[in-house]
């Protein structure tokens, strides 16, 4: 007989049974032993049909290829920039995915990203040694003038981010502040200093409460009270 | 260079008058918290919190000899370890250089404000002195080890006693009833530069762009007992005065939490 | 002889009572705090993280780098001088084995898990709360982990087999001792630190090794209880 025994949305923490019978698929986060389904990680249990899968609730961000991140510049060499990725590995930049500008040999790159300077930027490769190219060529990437960097989980990010953007615009509209969320885990924020507060307050309220329903309304609802005093 | 737009940013919320976390410049972070007696291993204890940052210090006691040029006197030990489970910065090994300054600063505010009466700590004059051990593990370094530790220190002797000592043997097992006493209550309060604005109580991004510190210790009637100068950048005398005048007010305010 | 009654009238089967939390320090990636008696265990992970020097890194996978430490005040007896022992670099070693069968850090080559553990007091049984936090903390910090790891001491006094020996049990003098501290994978019953010294007959290690198997099970029952707690504070 087979039998779902972990509820929907309930945490799972690792080495805890999920569900028993062959007919029930082990999805992201678990793994099979025998006839069970066991947790593989702390996680939000997510059962779908005859799937259980875990999503993350904390860890380090992993690079993978097409993010946008938002990365700090930690060296320049005659070559490139070495970029703080916000996870155990960092990135390169190279001279000709740093702008579409001709840089002459033996420029001082220190004149396009200098270091402790902030981007935004995509990754367009990373090998199986996690040796990361990040390109700044795209729309939206560019260097981050002014404001503040707070850091996140990064496996709230699409929590913070919201369907279509919606959450984060949420946040723009009733701050006025002009954030840009990073996949790693880091968020640049821009505004006056008591907006800039209450948008990083409503974040951290996010990434805290991710695992919650009904956090779109939490949000706003937080939001409005915050404005009104 | 690596900080250029933290440092950016934090000087101009100072110059619109407020800081990274919205506090005023001379507020502590909320709440601070004093827990004394928590470790029952040691002869006294406290555990501080301000804020995120959280602090243990252990006092032991121990027999000893005294020092030739001061027969009659105890002695106070401080060490301080920067516990790499604190801050990701923080590496293994003997303390360097910053852990050192940590335990001289607390052990000079301590020592210099006569806080002990070394000559209490006697037992038999030449002979044998107790030594006053106090141990600074930070638990989480979220800013300001330097007041937190300060404090810690002075709420675990507060609540130290002595153990049972029968002429050759600590039995430590055996706590007696007699306390430690302090005579004074030194309090450090640092007061950071950044650009021409004072701070006190730098959360960590304010620690990365220090001009110049100033730790004060103060006691009871605003007496200095003991200060140290850190940061790059020199200080002019009137921002010297300026700065141990909010040391000693926030003195003032710190030790009413003890 | 015949040890009849614990000091402290705990049952031959029963721990001390056990406390633990997770999430204590906000600045590490995973960290936990677990209290068993007085004797009392904070651990914290930080990473995966950029691993130097670079000879030490693993191009296959991750690897995990364990501290014990006791805080100098942490001894009931004279002050523990900081710096580290032999003692606590074995410990340090065999807790690294303890929890490693449980870590998956393929995803994280070239990269290292620091674990740091530390006991602001102990008294007797610190290694395996040492452990217990530090699998905790692990969970926290998100990493894949087919399991938990739990651990407490065993041994035996005298005629009888206990639980969680405390100081006095362990230098009893009125007849034979062994002290056997004992990490466990709980959900597949599999061992992964197992130490003794003392005398013990095979027959009564056997037993207590299946013992141990119910024993760890309660404490990952704690361990869940207190990684669900902090995400369940939140929902009050």
């Amino acid at each position: 007989m087979s039998k779902i025994i972990v509820s929907d949305k309930s945490i799972a923490v690792p080495g805890e049974t999920l569900a028993t019978g062959m007919d029930i698929l082990p999805g992201a986060g678990t793994y099979r032993e025998g006839e069970k389904i066991v947790a593989n990680r702390l996680g939000l249990a997510m059962v779908d049909g005859r799937t259980i899968k875990l999503l993350p609730l904390a860890g380090r961000y992993i690079p993978k290829t097409g993010d946008t991140i938002i990365c700090k510049v930690i060296d320049v060499s005659f070559s490139g920039w070495r970029l703080d990725t916000n996870s155990a590995y960092s990135a390169m930049m190279s001279m000709k995915d740093a702008t579409s500008e001709f840089i002459q040999r033996g420029a001082n790159l220190t004149q396009y990203y200098d270091l402790g300077d902030y981007v935004v930027c995509k990754i367009v490769n990373v090998t199986s040694q996690k040796l990361i190219d990040v390109s700044m060529k795209g729309p939206g990437l560019r260097k981050l003038k002014g404001g503040r960097t707070i850091e996140v989980d990064p496996n709230k990010v699409p929590r913070i981010i919201g369907k279509q953007g919606s959450m984060v615009t949420m946040i723009k509209d009733a701050t006025r502040c002009s954030i840009t969320v990073g996949q790693n885990g880091l968020v640049w924020i821009l505004g006056d200093p008591m907006s800039e507060l209450l948008a990083i307050e409503a974040i951290k309220k996010i990434e805290k409460e991710s695992h919650l329903s009904g956090l779109t309304d939490k949000i706003k609802e937080f939001l409005e009270k915050s404005i009104k005093h | 260079m690596m900080y250029r737009e933290l440092r950016s940013h934090i000087i101009s919320l100072l110059n619109a008058n407020t800081r990274l976390d919205g506090r005023n410049f001379t507020e502590y972070r909320n709440p601070i918290e004093v827990e004394q007696g928590i470790i029952k291993t040691a002869e006294g204890s406290a555990r501080v919190k301000i804020g995120e940052t959280e602090i243990i210090v252990g006092v032991k006691l121990e027999v000893g000899e005294p020092y030739p040029d001061t027969p009659d006197e105890g002695t106070i030990i401080v060490g301080a370890e920067l516990l790499p489970m604190s801050n990701p910065e923080f590496e293994l090994g003997p303390p360097g250089i910053q852990a050192i300054e940590l335990a001289r600063v607390v052990d000079r505010g301590i020592r210099e404000s006569k806080a002990l009466d070394f000559k209490k700590l006697c037992i038999a004059k030449g002979e044998k002195i107790w030594m006053v051990i106090i141990d600074i593990c930070p638990i989480n370094d979220a800013g300001n080890l330097f007041d937190a530790s300060s404090l810690a220190a002075l709420a675990a002797l507060q609540d130290t006693k002595y153990p049972e000592f029968d002429g050759e043997k600590v039995d430590y097992k055996k706590k007696t009833d007699k306390k430690l006493k302090l005579e004074k209550t030194p309090i450090a309060v640092t007061v950071i530069k950044i650009g021409d604005k004072f701070i006190v109580d730098p959360d960590i991004e304010e620690e990365k762009v220090v001009d110049a510190r100033l730790t004060v210790s103060s006691i009871e009637d605003g007496t200095l007992c003991a200060m140290q100068k850190g940061g790059d950048y020199p200080l002019t005398i009137a921002e010297i005065d300026q700065m141990i005048k909010i040391g000693i007010e926030k003195g003032k305010e710190l030790r009413k939490i003890l | 002889m015949t040890y009849k009654q614990r000091i402290d009238n705990r049952g031959f089967d029963e721990t001390r009572p056990i406390e633990a939390k997770v999430g204590v320090i906000a600045r590490a990636d995973g960290s936990a705090v677990f209290k068993i008696g007085n004797t009392w265990a904070y651990a914290a992970v930080y990473g995966p993280r950029n691993l130097h020097p670079k000879f030490l890194q693993d191009p296959q996978k991750g690897i995990l780098r364990c501290n014990y430490n006791m805080m100098p005040f942490s001894s009931s007896g004279e002050r523990v001088r900081p710096g580290g022992s032999r003692r606590s670099k074995e410990i340090s070693l065999v807790t690294e084995k303890a929890l490693l069968p449980v870590l998956d850090l393929d995803e994280y080559p070239n990269s290292v898990v620091d674990v740091f553990i530390e006991l602001p007091q102990t008294e007797a049984g610190s290694r395996c709360a040492g452990i217990c936090a530090a699998s905790m903390a692990l969970a926290d910090a998100g990493l894949d982990m087919k399991d938990l790891v739990s651990a407490v001491s065993f041994g035996r006094v005298d005629d009888k087999l206990l639980v969680d020996l405390d100081y006095s049990e362990e230098s009893y003098a009125d007849g034979p001792v062994a002290d056997i501290p004992i990490a466990m994978m709980p959900n597949s019953g599999k061992v992964t630190l197992l130490q003794m010294d003392g005398e013990v007959s095979k027959e009564d290690l056997m037993n207590l090794l299946e013992k141990a198997k119910k024993v760890c099970m309660d404490i990952y029952e704690v361990q869940r209880n207190a990684l669900r707690e902090k995400y369940h504070e939140v929902e009050e």
